[in-house]
C-alpha cells in the first residue's frame, strides 16, 4: 500500500487511543468523529467510494450527532456552564483539528493523483453493489427495513417519560 | 512490504482491540456504547478490505446491513441509557449490576 494507507492509519489508530484515554465525553466524541473520518479515506483508498460516503453521511453525520445531542440533553452535572467554558479552550480542539488538516491535505493529495490504487486492490462499482443488494440479497434488505422499525418502536417505548405508578400497600411500605 | 489486504486486516484488527479494551476497562455507559461502535466500525472495515481484495459486491452490502444495525442498536441503547440515568441518576455501570423491582 502506498504512504496515503500508512498517513489514514496512523491517523485512526492514534484518534482511537485518544477515544478510549479521554475523561470527557465530548473529548472523546470529537477524536472519535476523527476516527472515523479516516476510516472512510481508508475505504476510498480500498476502492470502495460509496461506501466512505456512506460512513459519513450515518457514521459521523447521524449516529455520532445523535450521541452527541444525547450527552447534551443528559447535561451532566450542575458545573455545564463552567464546563462550556473550558472546552473552548484551545487544548481540546487543538489535537482533532491538526489531525483533521492532516486528512484534508492527504484528501488534496489523493484528488491531484488519481489512480493512486495499489494493483491488488480492486474497486467494486456502486452499481454492482446495488445489483447484488436488490437481487440475492433482498430479502436481507427487507429484514434491515424489520430491524430499522424495531429500533424505531423501541426507542419511543424506552425514552418515554412514564408516570412512575406505584401500589398503595407498596406506597404506604415506603413512607 | 506487506500486500494491501494484510495491512487493511491488521488496522481492522487493531482498531476492533482498541474498542475491546475500551469496552473492558471503562464504567461509564455511553463509553462502553462508543467502543461498541469503534468494533463495529473496524469489523465494517474488514468487509471492505475482503470486498476489495475477492472484487466482489458482497463485502459493501455486508457493510450497509453493519451500518442500518448500527443505526438501529445506538438508538435502542441511548434510549436504555436515559431510562438507567433517570432511575439510578448516574452512569457507572456497576449500579445497574443489581436489579430492584
Amino acid at each position: 500500500m502506498g504512504i496515503a494507507f500508512y498517513i489514514a492509519a496512523a491517523v485512526a489508530v492514534l484518534s482511537t487511543i485518544m477515544v478510549i484515554t479521554r475523561f470527557n465525553i465530548m473529548h472523546a466524541l470529537l477524536y472519535f468523529i476523527v476516527s472515523l473520518l479516516s476510516v472512510a479515506v481508508v475505504f476510498y483508498l480500498y476502492g470502495a467510494p460509496f461506501m466512505a460516503a456512506l460512513e459519513l453521511i450515518i457514521y459521523a453525520g447521524a449516529i455520532m450527532v445523535l450521541i452527541i445531542f444525547f450527552v447534551m440533553m443528559l447535561n451532566l452535572g450542575s458545573q455545564t456552564a463552567g464546563e462550556e467554558r473550558s472546552w473552548m479552550t484551545p487544548g481540546v480542539w487543538i489535537g482533532p483539528s491538526v489531525l483533521c488538516l492532516v486528512l484534508l491535505g492527504e484528501l488534496v493529495y489523493l484528488m491531484l493523483q488519481p489512480g493512486d490504487l495499489s494493483g491488488d486492490v480492486r474497486v467494486v462499482d456502486p452499481k454492482e453493489v446495488g445489483k447484488s443488494l436488490f437481487g440475492p440479497y433482498i430479502l436481507a434488505v427487507e429484514l434491515a427495513g424489520m430491524l430499522l422499525m424495531a429500533g424505531i418502536v423501541g426507542a419511543y417505548h424506552l425514552g418515554r417519560q412514564k408516570k412512575k405508578i406505584v401500589h398503595r400497600f407498596l406506597q404506604n411500605a415506603e413512607s | 512490504m506487506i500486500s494491501a489486504t494484510t495491512a487493511g486486516l491488521v488496522l481492522a484488527g487493531v482498531l476492533f482491540t482498541l474498542g475491546l479494551i475500551s469496552m473492558l476497562i471503562r464504567r461509564n455507559i455511553i463509553f462502553m456504547l462508543v467502543s461498541v461502535e469503534i468494533m463495529l466500525n473496524a469489523a465494517g472495515l474488514a468487509f471492505i478490505v475482503a470486498a476489495s481484495k475477492w472484487g466482489q459486491p458482497e463485502g459493501q452490502v455486508m457493510f450497509m446491513f453493519i451500518l442500518a444495525m448500527a443505526a438501529a442498536e445506538v438508538s435502542v441503547g441511548l434510549a436504555l441509557i436515559l431510562q438507567l440515568y433517570h432511575q439510578l441518576k448516574t452512569l457507572d455501570s456497576d449500579e445497574a449490576s443489581r436489579m430492584r423491582g
